[in-house]
């Protein structure tokens, strides 16, 4: 049962959302939990009587921008966010990614939902994940209490950190009502440096040099020239692309971007995309639009970044992946057949490289039938299930999104 | 004096037994049972408590903390983890019937990874033992507490510890990529690893700045990042504390993010003045130290951009460092301000709370006057950029009533922090110190919903017990000496 045959319940106050899940909880019926299910395709299925969505819920509640804070209930739309901040010329520092077009699901992404998937985009190699700058949020847990963690300012180690503990939770152990960010000054001049015709070994080097200077690069991907084709602005360098983004005040942007590319001499010449061009290739590599007209699976594998080609080759010679490389090479985008065995191989490319992997887009069938997410050691496993009881005890939060049977 | 439990009477009826049975684990040396040789370990930064452990093991590699752990959960005995022992909560505090498990000895860096810019550590290595392995090749490991020369990374992950550069750099959280942890039944976990997102549940981040109360750290894979081509740092003086804080808010809106922002009042100003002669002016109400990195040009063009803020602000001087020796100069105040403190009062109290820093000048301004009420001198040092507050309390230890008065003016400025809008603290943890003021900043639900986590990772309560947590209806309760 996917959540457009079920009841919809969606609150408008905080307060409907406990009493919605209080009484879910008293009569033990399970609900699949989501902001505007733009990411229902991502995870296991989830079997539940009714949908508990977090949509109504929305409005920016507080933004000091003096302080890099902003809250918002779950609801809101992420874009809202983003244009609110950016109004005052900031940013959200993950870089989220809008999965609505890989999933085809063509919902706008929430607030609530892009955390409690822990989404980040390409500038997580170097200024951390969503978690990162989770600073405080507002919950209500399967018992229907409400509940509150970090707060409003930067630094708080009060008690322990149930901001991380729920962000990228899925909705299992608590339904997310309010968040409240971290957020950083946009940069005035954005700068990619683009490398050509390397293959994984070499672009992956590349990526660790630029990341490993002294020069604040924000972000490093590779995309062979298969997948550099699908995207406009890099089509047009004809081949495989290494990219190396630096933000920063514009003076800076012109020192570093030289000092870099000299740097990076023995990979090539590189060549720079500015300000627009570099944004829209990053927004494609961020919402692996690559990968977004590919029929089947797709993967993301998280590895060391040096491990990254290996994962590539591994995959390539399984089933004749396509993929790409954000991160430094760390994470690995891969899309092939919907099928076990190349989602068994994908799982291990990354166990072999000592990482993780998510499938992210799979027919509900094959997301239900395989684990979607390395299962958990024994006394790990035990541990998040008290951990999961000790949220939920009935488990009626999207029971089994995660884990089956959890 | 915040009130401990009553030690378990079987575990010390039972002593002689558990010491034979923890030397059968460790190495001849590896645990301490002599009285005089437990001394040096009854008390951590929070040197107003104290009490002698049980007994103190030492243990070197994961397999002995392993097994430790599973003899200890095996004769329900409770286990005390600790890194150097600085914490300033109290957070290490020894219990009577308590094994207290020293990772002093676990000091060995593991793995350095370049490439991947992340090195592996035991949880005994020195904080500054990290930058120092690494900075032959120009990497650093960013968190950089005050106490970095000592402190040790298994206890700044279980502090969650920040420092002066966290407002670029983050804090312990942000800068972790895997740990390795023995449970209290003694198995060990791998958690994340060398690469960035884990998929799953987000157990690194609970277990970081967990204080103790889940697990126990053996080693981290911690990131480590090339340091910038350069840093620099001026100084501003303005003539209030509402001045200044009206500039850091400039700074921060103009979009610079520098790298430390530091601010200091008047008593703050004139103790580290007379300790350091650091050249601080001596007539400012309030005073910031703000560093920027990059290139020699990058620095010129931000310290440009930041003095012409300054400069709206009416300051009463303005120095911008000309070289790596006078930015020197301008931090030798500020990191000595514990000692500096210390020669005007040998005893303080090191508060740590964190405010929305638009209400900082409200603060200060009620800080003084609860400082004029109890009779006790404060200085204050502020991480500027993002909110984090240390008053130094100043007390008298020999005179029990002034240590008294001190503690309530403490809780009284942590019950304004979080009255304001901020917590009660933002880098030295809850520890014993703060635990009883745990119900200003949650309900009893939301504690109810944490000690259920700590349950599900210690069901016998066995680690680190009466810390965090307010004690629930506790049993007999005896003061401590
Ligand atoms: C002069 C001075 C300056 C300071 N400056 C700062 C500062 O700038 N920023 C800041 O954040 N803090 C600061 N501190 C506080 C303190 O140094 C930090 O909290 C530090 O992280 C503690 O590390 P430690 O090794 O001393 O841990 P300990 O004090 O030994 O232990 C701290 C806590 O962690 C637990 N623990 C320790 N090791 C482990 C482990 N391996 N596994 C599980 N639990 C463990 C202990 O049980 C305890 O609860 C300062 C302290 C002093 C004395």
């Amino acid at each position: 049962m996917s959540e457009t045959d079920t009841a919809w319940l969606t609150p408008g106050d905080e307060a409907g959302i406990a009493e919605a899940i209080t009484a879910a909880h008293a009569s033990g019926k399970p609900v699949l939990v989501c902001g505007n299910a733009s990411k229902s395709g991502l995870l296991r299925p989830v079997q539940a009587a009714a949908t508990l969505s977090t949509r109504a819920l929305s409005g920016i509640t507080l933004y000091s921008p003096q302080e890099l804070i902003i809250s918002a209930r779950a609801g809101t739309k992420l874009a809202d966010v983003a244009a609110a901040v950016a109004g005052k010329g900031q940013y959200i520092i993950a870089e989220p990614p809008d999965f609505s077009a890989l999933l085809g699901s063509g919902a706008e992404p929430t607030l609530g939902g892009v955390v409690a998937a822990n989404l980040s985009g390409p500038r997580r190699v170097a200024w951390g994940a969503m978690r990162d700058h989770v600073m405080g949020v507002r919950a209500v847990s399967g018992m229907g209490e409400t509940i509150h963690s970090g707060g409003r300012v930067l630094k708080n180690v009060t008690g322990l950190d149930i901001c991380k503990l729920l962000t990228g939770s899925y909705g299992t152990l608590a339904v997310i009502t309010e968040v409240t960010l971290k957020v950083l000054p946009a940069p005035e001049r954005r700068a990619t440096l683009v490398l050509t015709g390397l293959d994984p070994m070499r672009g992956v080097a590349a990526l660790s040099a630029a990341l490993g200077s002294p020069y604040a690069v924000s972000a490093a991907a590779h995309l062979p020239a298969e997948q550099a084709a699908r995207v406009p602005v890099l089509a047009w360098f004809g081949g495989a692309v290494t990219l190396a983004r630096i933000e920063d005040f514009a003076p800076s942007v012109t020192y570093r971007t030289e000092r870099l590319r000299a740097d990076l001499a023995a990979f090539g010449l590189a060549e720079m995309l500015d300000n627009g061009a570099s944004e829209a290739a990053w927004t494609a590599v961020r919402d692996a639009a690559p990968l977004v007209d590919s029929p089947g699976a797709v993967w993301r594998v998280s590895v060391r970044p040096s491990a990254g080609p290996a994962v590539t080759r591994a995959v390539e010679q399984a089933f004749g992946a396509r993929w790409y490389m954000d991160w430094g090479g760390g994470l690995v985008w891969i899309a092939g057949p919907a099928s076990e065995a190349a989602h068994d191989a994908v799982a291990a490319a990354a166990r072999q490289s000592g990482g993780t992997w998510t499938l992210v887009r799979a027919p509900e069938a094959m997301r239900a039938a395989v684990a979607v997410i390395p299962p958990e050691p024994a006394a790990l496993a035990r541990i998040s299930a008290r951990v999961k009881a000790a949220f939920d005890p009935k488990g009626i939060l999207n029971p089994g999104r995660m884990f089956a049977g959890l | 004096m915040i009130a401990q439990p009553e030690p378990k009477k079987d575990v010390l009826a039972r002593r002689d037994a558990i010491v034979a049975g923890l030397r059968a684990l460790l190495p001849p040396d590896g645990v301490i049972a002599e009285p005089l040789r437990l001394k040096p370990y009854e008390t951590d930064g929070l040197s107003a408590y104290r009490q002698v452990p049980l007994v103190v093991v030492l243990p070197e590699t994961t397999e002995q903390v392993a097994a430790v752990m599973a003899f200890c959960h095996r004769e329900g005995v409770r286990v005390v983890p600790r890194g150097a022992g600085t914490s300033l909560s109290g957070g290490a505090l020894p219990m009577a019937d308590a094994v207290v498990l020293g990772l002093m000895r676990m000091n060995r860096i593991l793995d350095i990874d370049y490439a991947d810019r992340c090195a592996v550590v035991q949880a005994g290595v020195t904080n500054i033992g990290i930058t120092q392995a690494v900075q032959e090749r120009g990497f650093f490991y960013a968190p950089d507490p005050s106490s970095q020369l000592a402190c040790m990374i298994g206890g700044n992950v279980n502090m969650n510890s920040g420092g002066a550069h966290c407002l670029r750099y983050g804090v312990t959280a942000n800068n972790l990529l895997g740990l390795r942890v023995v449970t209290v039944e003694g198995e060990v976990l791998d958690i994340g690893g060398a690469h960035m997102d884990a998929a799953g549940y987000d157990w690194l981040g609970l277990l970081t700045g967990s204080e103790g109360q889940l697990a126990v750290v053996t080693e981290v894979t911690v990131r480590i990042l090339r340091g910038p081509e350069g840093a620099r740092a001026m100084l501003a003086a303005f003539r209030s504390n509402e001045i200044a804080g009206a500039c850091v808010d400039s700074i921060i809106a103009s979009g610079i993010i520098p790298v430390a922002l530091e601010f200091m009042d008047r008593p703050a100003i004139h103790a580290c003045e007379a300790f350091a002669h650091a050249g601080y002016p001596l007539d400012a109400e309030a005073m910031l130290i703000i560093e920027v990195e990059g290139s020699p040009a990058e620095q010129d063009d931000l310290l440009g951009r930041i003095k012409d803020i300054c400069n709206r602000y009416d300051p009463i001087s303005l120095k911008v460092s000309q070289s790596a020796e006078e930015s020197a100069a301008i931090w030798k105040g500020r990191k000595g301000a514990f000692g500096a403190v210390g020669r005007i009062s040998p005893d303080y109290l090191c508060m740590d709370g964190t405010i929305p820093t638009s209400r900082l000048p409200e603060v200060l301004g009620r800080i003084g006057a609860m400082s004029a009420e109890y009779g006790l001198q404060v200085a204050n040092i502020f991480h500027a950029g993002d909110g984090n507050l240390h008053p130094l309390i100043m007390f008298d230890a020999n005179d029990p009533e002034s240590f008294r008065k001190a503690e309530h003016f403490g809780a009284d400025i942590l019950r304004l922090c979080v009255e304001v809008g901020g917590c009660l603290t933002g880098e030295h943890g809850v520890g014993v110190e703060k635990r009883d003021l745990m119900g200003v900043q949650f309900t009893e639900i939301e504690l109810d919903q944490q000690r259920r986590i700590k349950s599900a990772f210690d069901p016998g309560w066995l680690l680190n017990p009466s810390k965090v947590f307010p004690l629930k209806a506790p049993p007999a309760l005896t003061q401590a000496a």
